[in-house]
């Protein structure tokens, strides 16, 4: 692994009706099992939403891209909304670029993110 | 008519002791006087009737001799009264033996004198017959060596390879000339289905036919060792194996034996005894070493291997004795201090088997008579084709230049280091973020779909800026292989399942950079990214 970049962790936590995959390290090919236990994790009960934090993700590559529309597919046919937090302003422009923006919304932080439900 | 032959050994001019047959004829008189007797006997070049016909002047009656010489006693034995020696020039060349005469008197004053008229008038024409023959002994032995040499070079010509192999970024040539006598010199190439290439350069000791012989031998079994063993080292371990129990004693093959990649420049080499090839690289010249026995001495020998990775700009020199052991008309051998400094100085044009025999030329002087084969395989890798990369523009100015290893992850190498550079240009720091994912997607696409993440085959990246502009250049050894326009993403579709939730790096390269050109050779796929201070 390149110095200064840590491997991919994913955790869990729930607030209100939100359910919160807190995520860090690198985000590419070798985060796509962690993501998915994590996912599985957050919808194992029920949520009003999921929210993904990016803000200790190091680095986000198209096969990251790739993993976030995949749990993209899964929350829309769950119905489950999804929102974003923590996401730097080049990884936001990212997220417009590729339109993720279209389907989840993006927020700076956590904070903003929870009281905007 | 009478005859009386005789043969005796005599030394001859080369101090080898060899057998010079003579017959001699002669007419003794018109009516049968004497018996006709055929003798039979040798003469030892120590014997004393050798020295003492050697001084007589006249016919000699063996009754009167006392010497202790067994060719006397066989003579005498064989009821030979005199002998007449035939003197020409001072040289004994040959003896008429005569029996006793038919009416059993001794021989006359006359007799005496008639024999040594004749023997007088006889031996220069002897002698005359004797040159004749030893000069058609001559020039039928002559004839034969030319011969064999025929043979001996056919076989050489015939078997060395007809085309230079053609290695995109590689330069190949060849050369070799046979010495008068034709030494054992050989080279060859092999092809492999991968794209590698096997180089041989070799030597048998030797010279002509049986050289040329073994060396057919040694080419063919090289051949197939290679065909099925893996590394330098096995082929020769194999070889050596096999030669031993078929080489004429006293012979040995020296050889050289490399294999080239020319996708990586990873040249894979293992020596059997044979002088060391020189490699001309960015730091200076270098004896490439590897240690074996020559083929053919001892069976069970291992060989060591040795590697090197070529870099563009690098030329490699396998070459046989024929240079170094060359001389000058003061008799200064040429040497390998002079091979080294030749290396040292080749100018890179023109090519450098051109400029070898050009130094080797100044130093032996015009006519000089090759004292044995002089054989030469180059390998010069191409500074600009090579690395599949563009020369540097004028108005820019090369920044960095590095290698990544093709191994997951290791694209954040090539992005860190990017934008570090890119830190210290007037690109803004949010477009320094944009260049660093468009050079992560273009390392990652480099390593997977052009090197096949073969970690020992690296990604080549340049960066290079302008008054108004940083280039970063990204170079893969996937050129020649056809490649798919990519399905531009569309997030609906992906969402829908209607397409692969992947394929977003080109899209994302595309998106980041001001400007992105893709180019491609036989070997070589390139990306470059621009990206405008303004």
């Amino acid at each position: 692994m390149a110095s200064g970049f840590s491997e991919f962790q994913a955790s869990v936590r729930r607030q209100d009706g939100t359910a919160i995959v807190e995520m860090s390290g690198v985000m590419d090919g070798s985060a796509e099992q962690s993501l998915n236990s994590a996912y599985a994790e957050a919808t194992s009960s029920p949520a009003d939403r999921l929210l993904l934090n990016f803000a200790d993700v190091d680095y986000i590559n198209s096969t990251g891209i790739a993993l976030i529309v995949g749990v993209l597919a899964q929350a829309r046919k769950a119905h489950l909304p999804l929102v974003t937090a923590g996401l730097s302003e080049h990884y936001q422009e990212i997220f417009r670029i590729t339109r993720l923006a279209d389907f989840m919304s993006i927020y700076p932080d956590e904070a903003a993110a929870l009281a905007a439900a | 008519m009478a005859s009386i032959t005789s043969r005796w050994r005599k030394k001859n001019k080369n101090t080898e002791e060899v057998a010079a047959p003579s017959t001699v004829v002669a007419p003794v008189a018109q009516q049968a006087v004497v018996e006709v007797i055929n003798v039979d006997v040798d003469i030892a070049p120590t014997d004393p009737l050798l020295a003492y016909l050697q001084n007589a002047s006249n016919p000699v009656e063996l009754g009167r001799l006392n010497l202790q010489s067994p060719a006397l006693d066989a003579l005498r034995a064989a009821d030979v009264a005199v002998v007449v020696p035939l003197v020409s020039q001072g040289e004994l060349i040959g003896i008429v033996n005569l029996g006793q005469r038919l009416s059993e008197q001794e021989y006359s004053t006359d007799d005496r004198k008639l024999l040594n008229d004749l023997s007088t008038q006889a031996a220069p024409a002897v002698r005359v017959a004797q040159l004749v023959r030893q000069q058609q002994i001559e020039a039928r032995d002559r004839e034969r060596l030319e011969q064999e040499l025929r043979v001996a070079r056919l076989i050489q010509q015939t078997l060395l390879p007809k085309e230079l192999p053609r290695l995109p970024g590689f330069n190949v040539a060849a050369y070799y000339q046979p010495a008068r006598q034709v030494g054992g010199d050989f080279y060859d190439f092999h092809y492999f289905d991968d794209g590698r290439i096997g180089l041989v350069v070799g030597d048998v000791t030797d010279k002509g036919v049986p050289a040329a012989l073994v060396m057919a031998t040694t080419r063919t079994m090289l051949r197939s060792a290679a065909e099925r063993l893996e590394s330098p080292g096995a082929v020769l371990e194999r070889v050596n194996d096999l030669l031993v129990e078929d080489i004429p004693p006293k012979m040995f093959v020296t050889c050289l034996y490399a294999l080239l990649d020319p996708k990586t420049g990873r040249l894979h080499f293992a020596n059997a005894g044979h002088d060391l090839p020189y490699v001309r690289t960015a730091d200076g010249v270098h004896e490439m070493r590897a240690t074996g026995m020559p083929l053919g001495l001892l069976g069970g020998m291992g060989y060591e291997e040795r590697e090197i990775i070529l870099k563009p700009g690098d030329t490699v020199l396998f070459y046989s004795d024929g240079i170094a052991e060359a001389h000058a008309p003061d008799g200064d051998m040429f040497g390998f201090p002079r091979m080294h400094a030749l290396m040292e100085n080749y100018p890179g044009d023109p090519d450098l088997v051109r400029f070898v025999l050009d130094q080797l030329g100044a130093f032996t002087g015009p006519g000089w008579e090759q004292e044995d084969d002089v054989t030469m395989v180059t390998l010069e890798y191409l500074r600009q084709a090579a690395a599949g990369m563009r020369a540097v523009e004028p108005g820019w100015q090369v920044l960095d230049e590095f290698e990544v290893p093709s191994a997951v992850g290791n694209e954040r190498i090539a992005m860190e280091r990017v934008a570090q550079i890119a830190a210290g240009t007037p690109l803004a720091a949010d477009r320094v973020e944009r260049l660093k994912t468009a050079v992560a997607e273009a390392t990652m696409n480099g390593m997977e779909h052009g090197n096949k993440y073969r970690a020992e085959i690296p990604v080549r990246v340049r960066v290079c800026r302008s008054d108004d502009a940083l280039s970063v250049t990204i170079t893969d050894q996937g050129g020649g292989q056809f490649i798919r326009e990519a399905e531009a993403p569309d997030l609906d579709a992906k969402l829908a399942g209607l397409q692969s939730p992947r394929g977003w790096g080109l899209f994302l390269i595309q998106n980041m950079v001001d400007e992105m050109r893709v180019t491609s050779d036989d070997l070589h796929h390139t990306v470059e990214l621009i990206m405008n201070f303004q």
